[in-house]
Protein backbone atom coordinates (compact mmCIF):
# COMPACT_ATOMS: atom_id res chain seq x y z
CA UNK A 1 0.00 0.00 0.00
CA UNK A 2 2.71 2.34 0.83
CA UNK A 3 6.64 2.16 0.25
CA UNK A 4 8.96 4.90 1.35
CA UNK A 5 12.46 4.64 -0.02
CA UNK A 6 15.70 6.42 1.09
CA UNK A 7 14.16 9.50 2.19
CA UNK A 8 15.59 12.46 3.48
CA UNK A 9 14.42 15.58 4.71
CA UNK A 10 16.48 18.48 5.72
CA UNK A 11 15.33 22.05 6.97
CA UNK A 12 17.18 25.03 6.20
CA UNK A 13 17.04 27.61 8.42
CA UNK A 14 18.42 30.80 6.32
CA UNK A 15 18.94 33.12 9.30
CA UNK A 16 20.85 30.80 11.55
CA UNK A 17 22.73 29.80 8.25
CA UNK A 18 21.81 26.05 10.09
CA UNK A 19 20.38 23.00 8.31
CA UNK A 20 18.39 20.00 10.53
CA UNK A 21 18.51 16.60 9.50
CA UNK A 22 15.42 15.80 10.40
CA UNK A 23 15.57 12.23 8.58
CA UNK A 24 18.12 10.58 6.21
CA UNK A 25 17.44 7.64 4.27
CA UNK A 26 14.52 5.97 6.10
CA UNK A 27 12.89 2.98 4.12
CA UNK A 28 10.03 0.60 5.09
CA UNK A 29 6.62 -0.27 3.69
CA UNK A 30 3.11 -1.13 5.12
CA UNK A 31 0.84 -3.92 3.38
CA UNK A 32 -2.97 -2.68 2.70
CA UNK A 33 -5.00 -3.42 6.27
CA UNK A 34 -1.43 -3.36 8.12
CA UNK A 35 -0.60 -0.60 11.28
CA UNK A 36 2.81 0.63 11.10
CA UNK A 37 3.14 2.03 14.89
CA UNK A 38 6.99 4.38 15.07
CA UNK A 39 8.01 5.28 18.24
CA UNK A 40 10.93 6.94 19.51
CA UNK A 41 12.36 10.00 21.48
CA UNK A 42 10.97 13.73 20.62
CA UNK A 43 13.21 15.52 17.63
CA UNK A 44 13.48 12.00 16.22
CA UNK A 45 11.79 12.34 12.99
CA UNK A 46 8.45 10.33 13.49
CA UNK A 47 6.32 13.38 13.05
CA UNK A 48 8.74 14.79 9.75
CA UNK A 49 7.70 10.51 8.23
CA UNK A 50 4.01 11.34 8.66
CA UNK A 51 4.23 14.76 7.29
CA UNK A 52 6.41 14.14 4.27
CA UNK A 53 3.60 11.41 3.64
CA UNK A 54 1.03 13.68 3.99
CA UNK A 55 2.52 16.22 1.85
CA UNK A 56 3.27 18.85 4.30
CA UNK A 57 6.79 18.76 3.96
CA UNK A 58 8.55 18.62 0.60
CA UNK A 59 11.45 15.57 1.05
CA UNK A 60 14.72 16.67 -0.20
CA UNK A 61 15.24 13.10 -1.78
CA UNK A 62 13.63 9.33 -1.78
CA UNK A 63 10.56 8.24 -3.07
CA UNK A 64 7.10 7.57 -1.65
CA UNK A 65 5.07 4.69 -3.64
CA UNK A 66 1.56 5.13 -2.62
CA UNK A 67 -1.23 2.66 -4.47
CA UNK A 68 -4.05 5.05 -4.37
CA UNK A 69 -7.42 4.68 -5.90
CA UNK A 70 -7.41 7.46 -7.94
CA UNK A 71 -4.11 7.32 -9.56
CA UNK A 72 -2.46 3.71 -8.92
CA UNK A 73 0.83 3.84 -7.81
CA UNK A 74 1.84 7.55 -6.99
CA UNK A 75 4.91 9.45 -5.39
CA UNK A 76 4.01 11.38 -3.37
CA UNK A 77 7.30 12.97 -2.63
CA UNK A 78 6.80 14.15 -6.18
CA UNK A 79 3.16 14.69 -6.58
CA UNK A 80 1.72 17.60 -7.71
CA UNK A 81 -0.84 20.60 -5.28
CA UNK A 82 -3.52 19.13 -6.95
CA UNK A 83 -3.19 15.32 -6.87
CA UNK A 84 -1.79 16.26 -2.88
CA UNK A 85 -5.15 17.94 -2.53
CA UNK A 86 -7.40 15.25 -4.35
CA UNK A 87 -5.49 12.50 -1.82
CA UNK A 88 -6.68 14.44 1.33
CA UNK A 89 -10.05 14.80 0.31
CA UNK A 90 -11.02 11.27 -0.66
CA UNK A 91 -8.04 8.84 0.40
CA UNK A 92 -5.54 9.83 3.04
CA UNK A 93 -6.13 11.32 6.52
CA UNK A 94 -4.04 13.07 9.15
CA UNK A 95 -4.99 12.79 12.76
CA UNK A 96 -2.31 15.04 15.35
CA UNK A 97 -2.88 15.73 18.99
CA UNK A 98 -3.75 18.96 18.54
CA UNK A 99 -7.29 20.18 16.68
CA UNK A 100 -7.05 23.45 14.67
CA UNK A 101 -10.69 24.56 13.30
CA UNK A 102 -12.22 27.58 12.06
CA UNK A 103 -13.31 29.88 15.07
CA UNK A 104 -17.16 29.51 16.14
CA UNK A 105 -17.74 26.20 14.10
CA UNK A 106 -19.49 23.41 16.34
CA UNK A 107 -18.20 20.10 16.43
CA UNK A 108 -21.41 18.91 14.11
CA UNK A 109 -20.52 21.61 11.62
CA UNK A 110 -16.68 20.02 11.42
CA UNK A 111 -17.59 16.39 11.46
CA UNK A 112 -20.70 16.98 8.61
CA UNK A 113 -18.20 19.57 6.60
CA UNK A 114 -15.26 16.60 6.56
CA UNK A 115 -17.85 14.39 5.17
CA UNK A 116 -19.50 16.71 2.62
CA UNK A 117 -16.06 17.37 1.29
CA UNK A 118 -15.97 13.56 -0.20
CA UNK A 119 -18.90 14.16 -2.02
CA UNK A 120 -21.76 12.93 0.21
CA UNK A 121 -25.23 14.45 -0.13
CA UNK A 122 -26.06 16.67 2.62
CA UNK A 123 -28.66 14.03 4.49
CA UNK A 124 -25.52 10.91 4.36
CA UNK A 125 -23.31 13.58 5.86
CA UNK A 126 -25.47 14.37 8.80
CA UNK A 127 -26.07 10.97 9.51
CA UNK A 128 -22.23 9.55 8.89
CA UNK A 129 -21.54 12.76 11.25
CA UNK A 130 -24.15 11.77 13.99
CA UNK A 131 -22.62 7.72 14.11
CA UNK A 132 -19.14 8.83 13.93
CA UNK A 133 -19.29 11.30 17.05
CA UNK A 134 -21.46 8.86 18.85
CA UNK A 135 -18.71 6.12 17.54
CA UNK A 136 -16.08 8.84 19.61
CA UNK A 137 -18.43 9.02 22.41
CA UNK A 138 -18.94 12.49 22.22
CA UNK A 139 -21.94 13.55 24.38
CA UNK A 140 -25.08 14.75 21.95
CA UNK A 141 -25.08 17.56 24.35
CA UNK A 142 -22.00 19.20 23.12
CA UNK A 143 -22.40 18.33 19.41
CA UNK A 144 -23.66 22.37 18.49
CA UNK A 145 -20.90 23.55 20.68
CA UNK A 146 -17.82 25.09 19.82
CA UNK A 147 -14.33 22.94 20.28
CA UNK A 148 -12.67 25.88 22.51
CA UNK A 149 -14.66 24.79 25.02
CA UNK A 150 -13.76 20.61 25.03
CA UNK A 151 -11.66 19.51 27.19
CA UNK A 152 -8.16 17.98 25.61
CA UNK A 153 -10.06 14.46 25.31
CA UNK A 154 -12.87 15.29 23.90
CA UNK A 155 -11.27 17.64 21.33
CA UNK A 156 -8.69 14.56 20.26
CA UNK A 157 -11.94 12.69 19.89
CA UNK A 158 -13.32 15.00 17.73
CA UNK A 159 -9.82 15.55 15.81
CA UNK A 160 -9.66 11.76 15.22
CA UNK A 161 -13.73 11.40 14.27
CA UNK A 162 -13.51 14.01 11.88
CA UNK A 163 -10.57 12.59 9.66
CA UNK A 164 -12.27 8.89 9.84
CA UNK A 165 -15.84 10.20 8.91
CA UNK A 166 -13.88 10.16 5.15
CA UNK A 167 -13.30 6.95 5.30
CA UNK A 168 -9.68 7.04 4.57
CA UNK A 169 -7.81 4.33 2.89
CA UNK A 170 -4.54 5.41 4.90
CA UNK A 171 -4.76 7.12 7.88
CA UNK A 172 -2.08 8.85 9.86
CA UNK A 173 -1.86 9.26 13.61
CA UNK A 174 0.66 11.75 15.33
CA UNK A 175 0.55 10.89 18.52
CA UNK A 176 -3.05 11.28 18.61
CA UNK A 177 -3.48 9.67 22.67
CA UNK A 178 -0.96 12.39 24.06
CA UNK A 179 -2.58 13.49 27.03
CA UNK A 180 -5.65 11.52 27.03
CA UNK A 181 -6.90 9.94 30.14
CA UNK A 182 -7.55 5.80 30.29
CA UNK A 183 -10.61 5.95 29.31
CA UNK A 184 -10.53 8.28 25.71
CA UNK A 185 -7.63 6.21 25.14
CA UNK A 186 -9.61 3.33 25.12
CA UNK A 187 -12.34 4.76 23.22
CA UNK A 188 -9.56 5.65 20.29
CA UNK A 189 -7.77 2.42 20.50
CA UNK A 190 -11.50 0.81 19.80
CA UNK A 191 -11.89 3.07 17.17
CA UNK A 192 -8.59 2.05 15.37
CA UNK A 193 -9.17 -1.52 15.82
CA UNK A 194 -12.58 -0.91 13.81
CA UNK A 195 -10.50 0.72 11.09
CA UNK A 196 -8.57 -2.24 10.81
CA UNK A 197 -11.33 -4.42 10.82
CA UNK A 198 -12.51 -1.98 7.59
CA UNK A 199 -9.32 -2.38 5.90
CA UNK A 200 -7.84 1.41 6.54
CA UNK A 201 -4.12 1.24 6.51
CA UNK A 202 -2.17 3.02 9.34
CA UNK A 203 0.67 4.51 9.88
CA UNK A 204 0.80 6.12 14.15
CA UNK A 205 3.28 7.54 15.99
CA UNK A 206 2.66 6.67 20.37
CA UNK A 207 4.65 7.31 23.14
CA UNK A 208 2.83 4.86 25.10
CA UNK A 209 3.84 1.27 24.71
CA UNK A 210 1.29 -0.56 26.33
CA UNK A 211 -1.23 0.99 23.63
CA UNK A 212 0.62 -0.29 20.65
CA UNK A 213 0.92 -3.90 22.11
CA UNK A 214 -1.57 -5.66 20.47
CA UNK A 215 -2.80 -3.30 17.83
CA UNK A 216 0.21 -3.05 15.25
CA UNK A 217 1.31 -5.29 12.90
CA UNK A 218 4.87 -3.75 13.33
CA UNK A 219 6.60 -1.30 15.53
CA UNK A 220 10.07 0.14 14.52
CA UNK A 221 11.83 2.97 16.64
CA UNK A 222 13.86 6.13 15.25
CA UNK A 223 17.04 7.13 16.83
CA UNK A 224 18.30 10.66 15.21
CA UNK A 225 16.46 10.46 11.65
CA UNK A 226 17.36 7.26 11.56
CA UNK A 227 15.05 3.60 11.74
CA UNK A 228 17.17 2.28 15.00
CA UNK A 229 15.34 -1.64 14.66
CA UNK B 1 -8.12 13.47 -14.05
CA UNK B 2 -8.39 17.54 -13.34
CA UNK B 3 -10.55 19.73 -15.18
CA UNK B 4 -8.38 22.93 -16.80
CA UNK B 5 -8.10 25.87 -14.57
CA UNK B 6 -10.67 27.93 -14.13
CA UNK B 7 -8.13 30.66 -14.71
CA UNK B 8 -4.66 31.18 -15.84
CA UNK B 9 -2.15 33.40 -16.01
CA UNK B 10 1.27 33.28 -17.44
CA UNK B 11 3.98 36.21 -17.33
CA UNK B 12 1.77 38.92 -15.93
CA UNK B 13 3.61 42.13 -15.56
CA UNK B 14 3.21 45.42 -14.42
CA UNK B 15 5.44 48.17 -14.43
CA UNK B 16 4.68 51.66 -13.62
CA UNK B 17 7.23 53.80 -15.97
CA UNK B 18 8.95 53.09 -19.18
CA UNK B 19 12.27 51.78 -18.15
CA UNK B 20 16.26 52.22 -19.56
CA UNK B 21 18.75 50.41 -20.95
CA UNK B 22 19.80 49.87 -16.82
CA UNK B 23 16.70 48.25 -15.59
CA UNK B 24 15.83 46.36 -18.34
CA UNK B 25 18.93 44.76 -18.60
CA UNK B 26 18.90 40.93 -17.62
CA UNK B 27 20.36 41.33 -13.96
CA UNK B 28 19.51 44.58 -13.37
CA UNK B 29 20.71 45.93 -9.85
CA UNK B 30 17.33 47.50 -8.79
CA UNK B 31 16.78 48.94 -5.42
CA UNK B 32 13.51 45.93 -4.01
CA UNK B 33 11.71 46.31 -7.35
CA UNK B 34 12.39 50.18 -8.39
CA UNK B 35 14.69 51.60 -11.01
CA UNK B 36 17.31 54.15 -8.97
CA UNK B 37 17.86 55.67 -12.74
CA UNK B 38 14.39 56.07 -14.32
CA UNK B 39 12.43 55.75 -11.11
CA UNK B 40 10.32 52.87 -13.25
CA UNK B 41 8.69 50.80 -10.29
CA UNK B 42 8.21 47.32 -11.53
CA UNK B 43 4.61 46.63 -9.08
CA UNK B 44 4.55 42.55 -10.74
CA UNK B 45 7.16 41.09 -12.75
CA UNK B 46 6.62 37.47 -14.37
CA UNK B 47 3.56 36.17 -12.23
CA UNK B 48 1.90 32.83 -13.26
CA UNK B 49 -0.46 31.00 -11.79
CA UNK B 50 -3.04 28.66 -11.83
CA UNK B 51 -7.00 28.76 -10.15
CA UNK B 52 -8.90 25.86 -10.11
CA UNK B 53 -12.65 25.26 -9.65
CA UNK B 54 -14.04 25.66 -5.96
CA UNK B 55 -10.58 26.64 -4.79
CA UNK B 56 -9.10 29.43 -2.77
CA UNK B 57 -5.26 30.93 -3.63
CA UNK B 58 -4.01 32.88 -1.29
CA UNK B 59 -1.55 35.65 -1.60
CA UNK B 60 0.38 36.84 1.28
CA UNK B 61 3.37 39.72 1.19
CA UNK B 62 4.22 42.28 2.81
CA UNK B 63 2.99 46.15 1.20
CA UNK B 64 4.54 46.99 -1.82
CA UNK B 65 5.09 43.55 -2.59
CA UNK B 66 2.55 44.08 -5.57
CA UNK B 67 -0.01 41.58 -4.09
CA UNK B 68 -2.95 44.86 -4.40
CA UNK B 69 -1.15 45.87 -8.00
CA UNK B 70 -1.94 41.89 -9.29
CA UNK B 71 -5.54 42.18 -8.12
CA UNK B 72 -6.15 45.23 -9.97
CA UNK B 73 -4.82 43.94 -12.97
CA UNK B 74 -6.92 40.70 -12.18
CA UNK B 75 -10.16 43.20 -12.11
CA UNK B 76 -8.82 45.21 -15.12
CA UNK B 77 -8.50 48.57 -12.56
CA UNK B 78 -5.05 48.73 -14.19
CA UNK B 79 -4.05 47.68 -17.27
CA UNK B 80 -1.07 45.43 -18.00
CA UNK B 81 2.44 46.00 -19.32
CA UNK B 82 2.14 42.30 -20.76
CA UNK B 83 1.46 38.66 -19.98
CA UNK B 84 -1.45 36.47 -20.70
CA UNK B 85 -4.64 35.57 -19.02
CA UNK B 86 -7.00 32.79 -19.64
CA UNK B 87 -10.99 32.00 -17.91
CA UNK B 88 -12.06 28.49 -19.30
CA UNK B 89 -15.82 30.75 -18.65
CA UNK B 90 -14.79 33.07 -21.97
CA UNK B 91 -14.20 31.47 -24.87
CA UNK B 92 -13.24 28.13 -23.25
CA UNK B 93 -10.26 29.43 -22.35
CA UNK B 94 -8.96 30.28 -25.67
CA UNK B 95 -8.37 34.25 -26.10
CA UNK B 96 -6.57 35.83 -23.87
CA UNK B 97 -7.93 38.13 -21.75
CA UNK B 98 -5.82 41.13 -21.40
CA UNK B 99 -5.76 41.61 -24.81
CA UNK B 100 -9.52 42.33 -25.33
CA UNK B 101 -11.43 45.64 -26.04
CA UNK B 102 -12.47 47.68 -23.21
CA UNK B 103 -16.42 46.51 -23.99
CA UNK B 104 -15.50 42.70 -23.59
CA UNK B 105 -13.27 43.63 -20.66
CA UNK B 106 -16.16 44.95 -19.20
CA UNK B 107 -18.42 42.21 -19.99
CA UNK B 108 -15.64 39.78 -18.48
CA UNK B 109 -15.42 41.97 -15.04
CA UNK B 110 -19.35 42.40 -14.74
CA UNK B 111 -20.45 38.58 -15.43
CA UNK B 112 -17.19 36.46 -14.58
CA UNK B 113 -15.50 38.36 -11.46
CA UNK B 114 -16.52 39.56 -8.46
CA UNK B 115 -14.17 41.92 -6.23
CA UNK B 116 -13.94 43.07 -2.53
CA UNK B 117 -11.47 45.78 -2.17
CA UNK B 118 -9.68 47.07 1.71
CA UNK B 119 -11.72 50.08 0.99
CA UNK B 120 -15.25 49.72 0.98
CA UNK B 121 -15.03 53.49 -0.82
CA UNK B 122 -13.85 52.11 -3.77
CA UNK B 123 -16.65 49.33 -4.33
CA UNK B 124 -19.99 50.65 -2.99
CA UNK B 125 -21.33 53.75 -3.53
CA UNK B 126 -21.79 55.19 -0.15
CA UNK B 127 -24.81 57.63 -0.85
CA UNK B 128 -26.46 55.14 -2.89
CA UNK B 129 -28.90 52.68 -1.09
CA UNK B 130 -27.22 49.20 -0.21
CA UNK B 131 -30.22 47.37 -2.57
CA UNK B 132 -29.14 49.91 -5.55
CA UNK B 133 -25.48 49.16 -4.75
CA UNK B 134 -26.20 45.23 -5.69
CA UNK B 135 -28.52 45.79 -8.40
CA UNK B 136 -25.68 48.13 -9.65
CA UNK B 137 -23.55 45.37 -10.97
CA UNK B 138 -26.49 42.86 -12.04
CA UNK B 139 -27.80 45.80 -14.33
CA UNK B 140 -24.33 46.03 -15.74
CA UNK B 141 -24.18 41.74 -16.35
CA UNK B 142 -27.13 41.98 -17.74
CA UNK B 143 -30.38 41.74 -15.80
CA UNK B 144 -33.33 44.27 -16.83
CA UNK B 145 -36.08 42.19 -14.64
CA UNK B 146 -36.82 44.41 -11.57
CA UNK B 147 -38.60 41.72 -9.93
CA UNK B 148 -35.78 39.57 -10.04
CA UNK B 149 -33.48 42.12 -9.29
CA UNK B 150 -35.13 42.81 -6.38
CA UNK B 151 -35.28 39.55 -5.08
CA UNK B 152 -31.86 38.93 -5.76
CA UNK B 153 -30.80 41.40 -3.88
CA UNK B 154 -32.52 40.75 -0.87
CA UNK B 155 -31.34 37.02 -0.62
CA UNK B 156 -27.83 37.97 -1.26
CA UNK B 157 -28.36 40.79 2.17
CA UNK B 158 -29.97 37.55 3.59
CA UNK B 159 -26.84 35.07 3.24
CA UNK B 160 -24.27 38.01 4.09
CA UNK B 161 -26.48 38.40 7.23
CA UNK B 162 -27.48 42.13 6.54
CA UNK B 163 -31.31 42.56 7.69
CA UNK B 164 -33.93 43.43 4.47
CA UNK B 165 -35.12 46.06 6.97
CA UNK B 166 -32.11 47.93 6.09
CA UNK B 167 -31.29 47.57 2.72
CA UNK B 168 -32.84 50.94 1.90
CA UNK B 169 -30.06 52.50 3.84
CA UNK B 170 -27.04 53.95 1.94
CA UNK B 171 -23.26 52.04 3.35
CA UNK B 172 -21.85 54.97 4.51
CA UNK B 173 -24.44 54.47 7.91
CA UNK B 174 -23.49 50.94 7.80
CA UNK B 175 -20.23 49.70 10.83
CA UNK B 176 -17.22 48.61 8.56
CA UNK B 177 -17.58 44.97 8.74
CA UNK B 178 -21.41 45.86 7.53
CA UNK B 179 -19.81 47.74 4.46
CA UNK B 180 -17.55 44.56 3.58
CA UNK B 181 -20.81 42.41 3.46
CA UNK B 182 -22.72 44.55 1.31
CA UNK B 183 -19.14 44.64 -0.93
CA UNK B 184 -19.36 40.85 -1.08
CA UNK B 185 -23.36 40.72 -1.70
CA UNK B 186 -22.67 43.25 -4.75
CA UNK B 187 -19.78 41.27 -6.09
CA UNK B 188 -21.72 37.86 -5.47
CA UNK B 189 -24.75 39.68 -7.70
CA UNK B 190 -23.99 38.22 -11.12
CA UNK B 191 -23.14 35.29 -9.49
CA UNK B 192 -19.36 35.12 -10.97
CA UNK B 193 -17.12 31.90 -10.93
CA UNK B 194 -14.67 33.83 -9.37
CA UNK B 195 -14.05 36.05 -6.10
CA UNK B 196 -11.56 38.21 -5.61
CA UNK B 197 -10.90 39.39 -2.25
CA UNK B 198 -8.24 42.02 -1.39
CA UNK B 199 -7.45 42.51 2.60
CA UNK B 200 -11.14 42.18 2.99
CA UNK B 201 -10.73 41.88 6.68
CA UNK B 202 -7.79 44.20 7.54
CA UNK B 203 -8.74 47.21 9.65
CA UNK B 204 -11.74 45.20 10.89
CA UNK B 205 -12.09 44.37 14.76
CA UNK B 206 -10.86 40.60 15.58
CA UNK B 207 -14.95 39.45 16.41
CA UNK B 208 -16.00 41.57 13.27
CA UNK B 209 -13.08 39.98 11.09
CA UNK B 210 -13.97 36.33 12.15
CA UNK B 211 -17.62 37.11 11.14
CA UNK B 212 -15.99 38.08 8.01
CA UNK B 213 -14.15 35.38 7.39
CA UNK B 214 -16.60 33.07 8.24
CA UNK B 215 -19.09 34.29 5.81
CA UNK B 216 -16.08 33.60 3.27
CA UNK B 217 -15.90 29.86 4.17
CA UNK B 218 -19.96 29.38 4.15
CA UNK B 219 -19.91 31.14 0.53
CA UNK B 220 -17.31 28.98 -0.75
CA UNK B 221 -18.58 25.96 0.53
CA UNK B 222 -22.11 26.68 -0.59
CA UNK B 223 -21.35 28.10 -3.84
CA UNK B 224 -18.40 26.05 -4.64
CA UNK B 225 -16.77 29.52 -6.05
CA UNK B 226 -12.88 29.72 -7.08
CA UNK B 227 -11.35 32.78 -4.73
CA UNK B 228 -8.43 35.01 -4.60
CA UNK B 229 -7.69 35.97 -1.35
CA UNK B 230 -5.07 38.78 -0.66
CA UNK B 231 -3.92 38.98 2.76
CA UNK B 232 -0.68 40.26 4.82
CA UNK B 233 -2.34 38.17 7.44
CA UNK B 234 -1.14 34.45 7.54
CA UNK B 235 -3.52 33.64 10.12
CA UNK B 236 -6.36 35.04 7.64
CA UNK B 237 -4.56 32.47 4.85
CA UNK B 238 -4.17 29.77 7.03
CA UNK B 239 -7.98 30.23 7.82
CA UNK B 240 -9.05 30.34 4.10
CA UNK B 241 -6.64 29.32 1.38
CA UNK B 242 -5.98 25.88 0.08
CA UNK B 243 -2.64 27.07 -2.10
CA UNK B 244 -0.75 30.30 -1.38
CA UNK B 245 1.73 31.95 -3.32
CA UNK B 246 4.05 34.26 -1.45
CA UNK B 247 5.07 37.50 -3.17
CA UNK B 248 8.36 39.82 -2.65
CA UNK B 249 9.34 42.91 -4.76
CA UNK B 250 6.27 42.04 -7.05
CA UNK B 251 7.70 38.38 -8.22
CA UNK B 252 6.38 34.69 -6.93
CA UNK B 253 8.91 33.41 -4.72
CA UNK B 254 7.36 30.24 -3.09
CA UNK B 255 3.91 28.32 -3.90
CA UNK B 256 2.66 25.59 -2.65
CA UNK B 257 0.03 23.78 -0.43
CA UNK B 258 -0.59 26.65 2.24
CA UNK B 259 0.40 23.86 5.05
CA UNK B 260 3.49 23.38 3.14
CA UNK B 261 4.16 27.31 2.92
CA UNK B 262 3.91 27.54 6.48
CA UNK B 263 5.36 24.79 7.95
CA UNK B 264 8.16 23.97 5.84
CA UNK B 265 8.89 27.70 4.06
CA UNK B 266 11.65 27.25 2.02
CA UNK B 267 12.61 31.04 1.18
CA UNK B 268 14.58 33.07 3.46
CA UNK B 269 11.73 35.64 3.05
CA UNK B 270 9.03 32.92 3.71
CA UNK B 271 11.09 31.83 6.53
CA UNK B 272 11.10 35.37 8.19
CA UNK B 273 7.25 35.70 7.30
CA UNK B 274 6.27 32.74 8.59
CA UNK B 275 8.78 32.66 12.32
CA UNK B 276 6.88 35.96 12.52
CA UNK B 277 3.74 34.36 13.19
CA UNK B 278 2.44 35.21 16.76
Amino acid sequence: MIQVENLQKHFTIHHLDKTLRAIQGISFSVEKGQFLGIVGKSGSGKSTILKSIYGTYRPQSGAIYYESESFGNINLAEATDQEIIHLRKYEIGYVSQFLSVMPRTSAFELVEQSALETGKSPEEAITEAKETLSDFDIDESLWNNYPNYFSGGEKLRLNIARAVVKKPRLLLLDEPTASLDDASKLKVREAIEKLKLQGTTLIGIFHDLEFMEGLCDEVFTMQKGVVNS
Amino acid sequence: MFDKPILQIKNLSKQYGKGCLHCQNDGAQLERNFCPVCKTVYACKDISFDLHRGEILGIVGESGSGKSTLMKSLYFDEEVTSGEGYLIDYHEGKENIFSQSGQQLRWIRNTLLGMVYQNPMLGLKMDFSSISNIAEKQIAAGNRNVDNMVSRSYELLDKVNIPVDRSKEPPKNFSGGMQQRVQIAKALSSNPPILLLDEVTTGLDLSVQAAVLDLIKTIQREMQISMIVVSHDLAVIRMLADRTVVMLNGQIIEEGLTDQILEDPNHPYTQQLVYSLL
